[in-house]
């Protein structure tokens, strides 16, 4: 009867296409009639993306799907059908140049995949068939196989555990290649499965394949053979604790078996490292914008010239003189195809104005640039022994633009490193004071004692509602290898070692360890604790009711000697207050307020005795809930909540957590940098506040404001009114009476201007942003967003990870799109860190999940600082000053071939020869610009660090906007002009040598080509503040290379060249006393404005007199300055001056 | 290995590199040296006015007598022009331009008549100068073969495609080939100078030195190597259709004929601008005591081959001395000298500002 409802179940849920069926060992299972082989994919993994056979066509294609390359490959087309000025080769060779660097470079990188995809599907492994064991490639691995893994080695499949060699059935993993967790993992057999592997006979039913590491559900149907006799079928639930990740490795258990259920690319691993979707910085987005107005300039002077050139041939005799006939072929081209042609051959001949080399060039520079930041052995943090980790090199630039910074709490802004400060058993409070003198016992504070049996209870409670896993003794070893979260805490009994998910289990079971009661190990289900009188007492585990961050508590079922069974429960109060029975509360709830108003994490312990008939219901609906393959979660969860009743509250812990080094400096330096720290924490208003208060994010002279559910707390309003009246009078008070903020000039700048701080909770914040009727929800909205970008610092508890999300995509999305930057340590910071503009993952104590999904990571908080004020600045200054200099290069370079279109007819005559078209950007100018664009450094790190505000001189995009753009192009232009007029005049003599020898159009462009190489390159010397010797050597040597390839290029007839234009050009140029004359007034005079600005500007920047001060040493400048700037800078910075 | 392996797919295969090697310095503490630290020694300029300041006297002291020197240079120049093109009724070529017609085998003669108020000293270059002409056109400038001219003999029998369409003539190639060469101007021009007792004097034209050396010793050659008999080489070959004689019989003397030709070198070198001159004989100076062109009158005898009123351009003839710095040209002079003295005007002024609000920001600077 059961069984036929099940397999009705099971038909089903074939049908569905959303579970899999799975025959263990692949043996026809008794039920099904038709054993269906299977048709899952094959155990191997192909990362890679091509092959040897479609390498070129699909590496081509995926390389010119880019805006830019396709834009090129156009040109070239361009160039190869149409009759062009230029010769193909000139676009083409630099096309080819980058397409094989990139081909080069993803076909070595493909090539280390396939190597790496070779290793592990040849790895050989041991499946059980028939009874034997085989040794099997792993790449054959089927669906179904039975494999056997032993210590140290790799799943080679996701795997459900069967059988391990541990008694208790369980094993132990590291999935520290999956997500960077070193801690060792508990994982299950399946109950009943580990008798006889062979004559196992059963069915998996599980969900197709998905990329969740931490979900799976399925169900094993098992046919237990009873004599003979009709098989009974057994349903067993199956969960993540039961499945063996691919890439995982086992641990401290000799041997396992388990049965693959996802193979090659199903498995989870490989599933979870497909794409990541790609961030776009700001400055991409600007040069696309400039790219734009550069084409559109492109294309006015194509037509500019195109029409010019109809109109002077209109004129008899200009067309076709007889010096000067056309072919038969011209002649009969139909007049308007000619008209186009001409447009194309204009386009070709000016498209040097948008250069590929500059993507290159933006291409090289991230990617080189990114490693200063690994090699940074400032981020190096001795505990970890890691650096910083860039995971992708696109977002250097962002990192000196942000405006906001959410960060995460926990973790981040305190250590995460807990410590078991007091607890509160009934409303007595007891504070652990000393190890030393008091080991024995509690103390109580208030000479008064909650009863002994309730303090027992209390630290019963503690010792076993948890998770925490005894390293064992013996495996001492491995003390330095696992993730030693609690080697940095004081251990007063040093066998014991504590594993957690979460350090607050640890500091709470050694809060109780140090109360006397502790918690000596779990073994095969039963926990087992010693008493204060050394007794051992055994607890059978029933139930674990996990913990996760929407229910932020979690509880467990044991039951005791003496056959009670308990449900033991703890959690966030808000979670567990209402759980309980309220007249329990007040006396607990002032505790717990007052230890989060000190900054320590509280947690309340709640216990509930189950009689029989409830404990049968709960373990009922437990096990229906597990067995469950669709909406396991939610159902678990009704089924917690369920239990989770009625509960009687017996204390409160408070745990310490400390802040991180430099916490309040960090969060100092970036507000002083005109960044606006928003702290996100799921933690509680309390103590999330006393940890503003510690990093100096909210001062004593912040008003704070706040909106959350207390102060909403309104007998006669709805909630709704109140809380758009509290916007109203908030937004009034921050945004309207704040005097008007000069643009640049941040408000903590004034001291005059009172600071606000904002406060929002979790159930606010979704009130705001899904209010329950419409009407007025966009105007909240709006008076929310702008109270929080009027106040210094927000501080938002009380958050769900999606919510964390939801605040920063509102600051995105806010007027004028402000960067953001978001920094957490934890899986749940991982949806802000994916949605912020830059990501920033800690290597914490919380996995590495965050990690994962940064664009960097960094061991500490205070890292932050040095990444954004000095690389971040950095960054952006050279990246800024590349993608200017670049259009500002090529617009004069390519402003005098078009100007000199006006001189010869419109005919597409080039002015400099093809080699210089090509050479100008591959090597005559391009290594200067890229070794700036790496190692200057404007301003020296250390006044960087030390002077935040000078974060603010390129907020915004400053460098990027349409202002500076505007001059680069003018100087361009001027420049260009410069060049063209200035040869042009020399050249209305063209007897410019010494023996009355002419020069003809070859040298007039190479004339104007010299100046323009030696002016754009000290334009960017006298750009350069920091000249190492490799801007030394670069600068010099490309001038130094273009002279040396001019004569090279001029000093031989070439073989296999159609014309030998530049022939002894260059040297019969140097050879003219004149033209060195003009080419060096030229070079002046095109930098003259630039000199002159630079000499104007200084007097006015404030910024730079401190830096000139500071640079030339002049030490004693320092301290009278510093008592000009405003109060909030002068905080920090005095304390932290030394001469620099 | 698994892990570094699959970040590199992850990353679509654009920018592994950094995260690769974060997985390498994983386990070690970052190299601390100069470079990847960021601390490699550095001059760090600063451009103040207190370094600039100086740069601006210096320049327009220097430049101000560089440009000075220039114009005086400039000025010092003779230089006499006339135009022949005979678009005037006045003009002594006028019915010499009327009646062109490229059939016409009698060239057509014409005397200028002339008068140099300044003896010219030194020697003096005789340049002849088109206008709107525009040898810079593209269709022009590229109809040439190089390898032709330097004596390739299978371009000789087969020319670049680039030189249609003057590339063959009556299915023979045209040697040399191309648009330019067959455009090659052909007047002649003789100087004769009148005594004052009104016999005429011919003027000795040079006609070697007025190519580049380069152009003649290395990329122009004749074919068929040291062959001297130039009539056999070029046998199988067409005369440009503009032309009144083949290429080889440009001249008499046999280092001057051919592709070596000087004239037809100087034509080779295509201007720059659609109004240009070219070299076109040099009048050594004959002894320190005399001038090399006395003042007086002249005549120039013009035989008119080449037509320019179809594109409405002029002909001149410019007789110029020349200087280190080459021709007569104030632009340099001028240039310099206005730069100089804006440099120099910078400079005064800078040293005010400088002066007036540099006081006032140090001063500030001080007392608060």
């Amino acid at each position: 009867m059961l069984r036929r409802r099940i397999n009705r179940l099971c038909g089903g849920d074939e049908k569905r296409l959303d579970s899999r069926t799975i025959y263990v060992g692949n043996r026809p299972c008794p039920d099904t009639e038709a054993f269906i082989p299977s048709k899952f994919c094959d155990n191997r993994i192909v990362s890679s993306k091509y092959t040897v056979w479609n390498f070129l066509p699909k590496n081509l294609f995926e390389q010119f799907r880019r805006i830019a390359n396709f834009y090129f490959l156009i040109i070239f087309l361009v160039q190869v059908i149409v009759d062009t000025p230029t010769s193909p080769v000139t676009s083409g060779l630099p096309l080819f140049f980058v397409i094989t660097v990139t081909a080069i470079k993803q076909g070595y990188e493909d090539w280390l995949r396939h190597k790496a995809d070779k290793e592990v599907n040849k790895y050989l492994v041991t499946v059980l068939e028939d009874g034997r064991s085989v040794r099997k490639e792993s790449e054959k691995i089927k669906v179904g196989d039975v494999v056997e893994v032993v210590e140290d080695e790799t799943f080679p499949c996701d795997l459900i555990l069967l059988e391990s060699s541990r008694e208790d059935g369980t094993c132990f993993v590291t999935t520290a290649s999956l997500d960077g967790e070193s801690n060792h993992k508990t994982h299950y057999t399946v109950s009943d499965t580990e008798k006889d592997l062979q004559a196992l006979t059963a069915t998996i039913e599980c969900e197709q394949p998905q990329p969740d590491l931490y979900k799976f559900v399925g169900r094993m149907h098992i046919y237990q053979q009873e004599q003979e006799q009709e098989q009974e079928l057994v349903v067993r639930s199956l969960g993540p604790e039961n499945l063996l990740l691919k890439g995982a490795t086992l641990k401290n258990t000799k041997k396992i078996y388990g049965v693959s259920v996802y193979t090659g690319m199903e498995t989870k691993m490989a599933l979870n490292y497909q794409g990541k979707s790609q961030k776009r910085s700001a400055v991409e987005k600007s040069i696309n914008a400039f790219l734009l107005v550069y084409l559109c300039i492109l294309i006015s002077k194509a037509i500019v010239c195109t029409t010019l050139k109809y109109v002077w041939q209109s004129k008899a005799g200009q067309d076709e003189p007889w010096y000067n006939q056309k072919t038969q072929k011209e002649k009969d081209t139909n007049m308007y195809l000619k008209m186009f042609t001409d447009f194309l051959s204009f386009m070709v001949l000016f498209n040097f104005i948008i250069p590929v080399s500059m993507y290159v060039t933006v291409e090289m520079q991230k990617f080189l640039g990114s490693f200063f930041i690994t090699w940074d052995k400032d981020f190096f943090d001795p505990e970890i022994e890691e650096g910083a980790l860039v995971n992708t090199s696109d977002l250097n630039e962002e990192l000196g633009q942000v405006e906001y910074v959410f960060t995460d709490k926990t973790g981040t802004l305190t250590q995460n490193n807990m410590e078991f400060i007091e607890c509160c058993i009934d409303g007595f409070q007891y504070r652990y004071r000393d190890t030393l003198s008091e080991v024995d016992g509690p103390v109580n504070n208030q000479q008064q004692n909650a009863g002994q049996e309730k303090e027992e209870l209390f630290l019963r409670a503690l010792c076993l509602c948890h998770t925490v896993q005894v390293k064992e003794a013996g495996s001492e070893v491995l003390v330095d290898e696992v993730d030693g979260m609690d080697g940095l805490l004081p251990q007063p009994e040093q066998e014991t070692g504590f594993i957690a998910s979460s350090p607050d289990e640890i500091a709470l079971v050694k809060g109780a360890m140090k109360y006397g009661f502790t918690f000596l190990g779990l073994e095969s289900k039963c926990m087992k604790i010693k008493n204060r009188q050394n007794d051992i007492e055994e607890y059978k585990l029933l139930h674990v009711l996990n913990f996760d961050p929407v229910r932020r508590r979690m509880s467990v079922i044991v039951q005791n000697n003496s056959g009670e069974t308990l449900l033991f429960c703890k959690g966030a109060d808000s979670s567990i207050f209402p759980r309980v029975r309220p007249e329990e509360v007040d006396r607990i709830r002032m505790h717990v307020e007052r230890n989060a108003t000190d900054g320590y994490r509280t947690l309340c312990v709640a216990y509930k005795k189950l009689s029989a008939e409830e404990y049968a219901m709960a373990d009922a609906g437990l096990m229906e809930a597990r067995l469950a393959l669709q909406d396991r979660e939610e159902r678990l969860i009704s089924v917690y909540n369920q239990v989770e009743t009625g509960m009687s509250l017996i204390g409160a812990t408070a745990v310490e957590d400390r802040l991180q080094e430099e916490a309040a400096e960090t969060m100092e330096a970036l507000q002083g940098a005109g960044m606006k720290v928003w702290v996100l924490t799921g933690d509680k208003m309390e103590t999330a506040k006393s940890t503003c208060y510690a990093c100096r994010l909210f001062q004593r002279g912040t008003e704070l404001l706040e909106l959350t559910v207390r102060t909403l707390k309104d007998e006669d309003k709805k909630r709704d009114v109140k809380l758009k009246e509290l916007l109203q009078e908030y937004y009034k008070k921050a945004v309207l009476d704040a005097p008007p903020v000069r643009p640049g000039v941040t408000r903590s700048w004034s001291t005059a201007n009172q600071d606000y701080g904002f406060i929002v909770d979790g159930a606010t914040l979704s009130l705001v942003m899904n209010p329950p009727c419409d009407d007025d929800a966009s105007q909240n909205k709006s008076f929310f967003l702008q109270i929080c970008q009027s106040c210094t610092a927000v501080l938002c508890c009380r958050m769900a990870p999606l919510q964390k999300a939801q605040i920063v995509k509102m600051v995105k999305n806010s007027k004028g799109s402000p960067i953001t930057l978001s920094i957490g340590d934890g899986a749940n910071d991982v949806s802000m860190i994916l949605e912020a503009h830059v990501g920033i993952g800690i290597k914490g104590k919380e996995g590495r999940q965050a990690v994962r999904n940064s664009d960097y990571a960094i061991p500490k908080l205070k890292h932050l600082k040095k990444l954004l004020l000095a690389h971040g600045h950095l960054y952006y200054v050279r990246i800024a000053h590349l993608v200017q200099y670049f259009f500002y290069k090529n617009l004069c370079f390519i402003l005098p071939q078009f100007l000199y279109q006006f001189f010869c007819g419109y005919s597409q005559q080039p002015l400099y020869d093809a080699a210089y078209l090509t050479m100008y950007n591959i090597c005559f100018t391009s290594m200067p610009i890229l070794a700036y664009s790496l190692l200057e450094q404007h301003i020296s790190i250390e006044i960087l660090l030390h002077n935040a505000a000078l974060y603010r001189e390129i907020a915004n995009n400053a460098m990027l906007r349409w202002r500076p753009f505007l001059y680069w192009t003018l100087l361009g232009i001027f420049q260009g002009l410069m060049f063209f007029f200035g040869v042009r005049f020399l050249f209305s003599n063209p007897a410019l040598q010494d023996n009355g020898q002419v020069f003809g159009n070859w040298s007039y462009g190479t004339i104007v080509f010299t100046v323009l190489v030696f002016t754009v390159t000290l334009k960017l010397a006298l750009d350069t503040r920091h000249w190492t010797w490799i801007n030394h050597f670069v600068i010099w040597g490309s001038l130094a290379f273009y002279v040396f390839f001019s004569f090279f290029w001029g000093g031989i007839i070439w073989p296999f060249l159609k014309q030998q234009r530049l022939y002894f050009v260059f040297a019969n140029m140097l050879s003219s006393v004149s033209a060195w004359l003009v080419i060096i007034i030229l070079i002046l005079l095109s930098l003259l404005p630039e000199i002159l600005l630079v000499v104007l500007r200084k007097p006015r920047g404030h910024h730079s007199q401190q830096k000139k001060q500071s640079q030339s040493n002049v030490g004693g400048n320092q301290s009278p300055e510093s008592s000009t700037r405003p109060l909030l800078m002068r905080t920090f910075s005095d304390e932290s001056s030394p001469v620099v | 290995m698994m892990a570094s392996s699959y970040s590199a797919k992850e990353e679509d295969g654009h920018h592994s590199g950094p995260a690769g090697l974060g997985a390498a310095t994983r386990t070690r503490k970052p190299d601390n040296t100069a470079f990847k630290q960021q601390r490699l020694p550095a001059w760090q300029p600063i451009l103040t006015a207190g370094t600039v300041l100086p740069a601006f006297f210096i320049i327009g002291l220097i430049f101000i007598p560089i440009g000075i020197g220039l114009y005086v240079t400039s000025n010092n120049i003779n230089e006499f022009e006339i135009d022949y093109t005979g678009t005037d009724m006045s003009s002594p070529c006028f019915n010499c331009s009327q009646n062109f017609s490229w059939n016409s085998t009698t060239p057509c003669k014409c005397v200028l008549s002339f008068y140099l108020d300044q003896p010219f000293e030194s020697n003096v270059f005789m340049y002849y100068g088109l206008s709107n002409f525009y040898q810079n056109h593209r269709r022009y400038v590229k109809s040439r073969d190089d390898s032709q001219l330097n004596g390739d003999e299978r371009s000789l029998k087969e020319p670049s495609k680039e030189c249609e369409p003057y590339r063959t003539n009556e299915n023979k190639p045209i040697a040399p080939c191309g648009a330019i060469a067959n455009s090659m101007f052909n007047d002649t021009l003789d100087l004769f100078y009148i005594n004052p007792s009104g016999s005429k004097t011919q003027i000795p034209l040079n006609k070697k030195g007025i190519a580049w050396s380069t152009d003649k010793r290395v990329k122009f050659r004749n074919p068929g190597g040291s062959n001297p008999n130039l009539t056999a080489v070029f046998k199988d070959t067409a005369k440009p259709v503009n032309w009144h004689k083949p290429v080889y019989e440009l001249d008499s003397e046999a280092d001057n004929n051919g592709f070596i030709n000087e004239d037809f070198i100087v034509w080779m070198r295509t201007a720059a601008l659609p109004t240009f001159r070219k070299l076109y004989r040099i009048i050594q100076k004959n002894n320190n005591m005399t001038p090399t062109l006395p003042r007086g009158n002249y005549s120039l005898e013009v035989t008119y081959n080449y037509p320019v009123r179809s594109f409405e351009g002029r002909k001149r003839v410019i007789l110029s001395t020349i200087s280190w710095m080459g021709g007569k040209n104030p632009f340099l002079g001028i240039a310099y000298m206005t730069v100089g003295s804006i440099c120099f005007f910078l400079g005064v002024v800078l040293l005010f500002i400088h002066h007036k609000y540099g006081n006032r920001n140090n001063s500030s600077d001080i007392a608060s």
